[in-house]
């Protein structure tokens, strides 16, 4: 192995989603856009782990950064439109649409990081709803009705080689010398700040490099569903983040990745039970808070605080 | 002219916003956390209305004094009822808990009431007529035209916040609630029954909470299990506007609130962005005076 490490991991991952994907065309159609959804989903979770987990600022906007970059990126491959080389301009369009997330995110972050707990909560749902908002209202992009026809280049290996790149990325990031300020913001506020790390300035990088990889996310979700709309992005596609996060113990990469796929999995099982799903999902957030706030995976094996 | 007959307008659509801010303002003092299942409460108030309403009709007869007092008495208790038992199981376990792990709860038990009410074997989705509770009469001065509904709201708005004034500040509960506000441990020690007051600030907010969304349906086209969701949402905006905690300042929110909906409803362009509008104010207040118009600035200590 060239690699160490986690490099061997995501060097790993990469080949195996790629190798994977040559195999694609013989997979059960609905199984393979099923297991492309979860990929969609460990990348969403797992850039808002690094918000809401290791930096503890609570994040309710999550959505509102996967529409900025699923619609930029569809926006873009609708209008190369369909020429012979079109696909390779996927990559491209990916990573224009997870660049403005990040501009946007960095637009919100800068005022709204001043504000903690709840209220942060509540400016950044304000933020997402906004965001909802415009698009609703914005021709160019189809407002309320969306746009169509977008064409379907999320393939299996696209997402889920994207989604090691952002557990690798988000891990080493925590991981580095400079990443240990997410904690440490986390940990204790003040006691950070008092110790030299530059709370303000690591908190915003914290959620502009979250935004990035929703954006990316958000323009996988475009190309794989090849059509998008505002009612696609609102505050419970947040929540449903969240409660990944959550659910995996928040700052808990594997757990977080785990919730992902359990969480996306969950409504495919309960199809049948369709009327109850909601009802089952409401509660399953209202128990998991009074039983396991640290998570589902989380064991007493060490104490940690949870905020 | 356009101008009064618009704050006129505005003025009503306001008072509901205040009233619901009220019960927002109510527990967020006490417990300093955001009720987000304040909205499911109030439409939980609403659909009591709508059950209640023919029964006793039957009995009263139509539109009469004894039906409308019994409609909004017996639907404040109902939601007295609900919101202290909201408390009991879900956020009362949760007391000495982040912050975060209670506002995940709340949002949590606003989407079970959401999602339950929706099933077909509850309410169902459909949109449903709301009984016509007090005839509603027209007045013209001039070339404004005044509805009674618009009189009322605001009359039953202030006369509510005087009762939550007078209970807050002159009775021995109200000290009591003050006392849990300002420090919970501390007031425990001195003998207040913690619990039990925080209990009841839940009950008299979600009986506001129903009394609002009897008089929200009244303007409403009908009711439906997701009707407190717009309502709900800026009247808390309306609450941090004027500072959350404080009474007064609730109701100056939310009827500068309802004010400038109105008027952003009247311009052709800016119509489709009321949404957008209510959230744009509250991220305003929030980065340039946290602590809204009427409340006091706190500085953190380390």
């Amino acid at each position: 192995m060239p690699f160490s490490g986690a490099k061997r991991w995501l060097f790993l991952g990469i080949v195996l989603a790629i190798a994977a994907s040559y195999f694609t065309p013989h997979f059960n159609r609905y199984y393979l856009g099923v297991v492309i959804d979860v990929g969609i989903a460990i990348i969403l979770a797992t850039s808002l782990n690094l918000i809401n987990g290791h930096t503890g600022q609570f994040s309710l906007g999550h959505a509102g950064f996967m529409a900025v970059g699923g619609y930029l990126s569809a926006w873009i491959s609708l209008k190369i439109g369909v020429t012979p080389h079109a696909a390779w301009f996927f990559p491209l369009s990916l990573l224009a649409g997870g660049l403005l997330a990040a501009f946007v995110g960095l637009l919100v972050g800068v005022p709204s990081l001043r504000l903690r707990g709840d209220y942060l909560a509540i400016v950044t749902l304000g933020f997402g709803e906004i965001i909802r908002v415009i698009a609703q209202n914005t021709d160019a992009i189809g407002a309320a009705s969306g746009l169509k026809g977008i064409p379907k280049y999320a393939s299996l290996g696209w997402t889920f080689g994207l989604a090691a790149v952002t557990i690798y990325v988000i891990t080493s990031l925590v991981n580095s010398t400079y990443g240990r300020g997410f904690i440490a913001v986390h940990d204790d506020e003040i006691a950070a700040e008092s110790n030299g790390v530059d709370t303000t300035r690591t908190k915003v990088i914290a959620f502009v490099t979250g935004a990035f990889f929703a954006g990316i996310a958000g323009g996988l979700y475009a190309h794989h569903k090849q059509f998008i709309s505002p009612t696609g992005f609102d505050w419970l596609k947040s929540i449903d983040i969240v409660v990944m996060v959550i659910l995996g113990g928040m700052g808990r990469t594997a757990g977080v990745v785990a919730a992902a796929i359990l969480l996306t999995l969950l409504p495919e099982l309960l199809r049948d039970f369709a009327e109850y799903r909601m009802i089952i999902y409401a509660l399953l957030i209202i128990l998991l808070m009074l039983l396991r706030p640290g998570g589902l995976f989380t064991f007493n094996l060490k104490k940690r605080r949870v905020a | 002219m356009d101008f009064l007959q618009q704050s006129i307008n505005g003025l009503g659509l306001g008072a509901i916003y205040a009233l619901i801010a009220l019960g927002y303002t109510m527990v967020y003092g006490v417990l300093r956390f955001i009720n987000f299942a304040h909205s499911d409460v109030l439409m939980l108030g609403a659909f009591a209305a709508f059950y209640l309403a023919p029964r006793l009709e039957q009995a009263f007869g139509p539109q009469s004094v004894p039906t409308v007092i019994g409609v909004f008495l017996l639907s404040a208790l109902i939601c007295a009822c609900i919101g202290m038992t909201i408390e009991r199981l879900a956020y009362r376990p949760l007391r000495n808990r982040p912050k975060l792990t209670v506002l995940i709860t709340a949002i949590g038990v606003s989407l079970f009431i959401e999602f339950t009410c929706q099933n077909p074997r509850v309410f169902d989705s459909a949109t449903r007529p709301f009984p016509k509770l007090i005839a509603e009469h027209q007045f013209q001065l001039g070339t404004l035209v005044v509805s009674s509904n618009d009189i009322l709201v605001p009359v039953v708005t202030a006369v509510l916040l005087l009762a939550m004034w007078f209970i807050v500040q002159k009775t021995k509960i109200g000290t009591a609630m003050r006392a849990v506000s300002f420090n919970q441990s501390a007031a425990s020690l001195m003998g207040v029954p913690v619990n039990r007051i925080i209990s009841f600030t839940f009950g008299l907010g979600s009986a506001l909470a129903a009394i609002a969304g009897i008089l929200y349906s009244m303007k409403a086209p009908g009711i439906e299990p997701l009707m407190g969701v717009q309502p709900g949402l800026r009247a808390f905006v309306a609450a941090v506007l004027g500072g959350i905690g404080n009474l007064p300042g609730a109701v100056l929110g939310g009827i500068l609130l309802g004010v400038l909906e109105t008027f952003a409803g009247g311009i052709p362009g800016l119509s489709n962005y009321r949404d957008a509008i209510a959230f744009g104010i509250l991220i305003l207040i929030l980065l340039f005076k946290p602590a809204g118009l009427l409340g006091r600035a706190t500085v953190e200590k380390v």
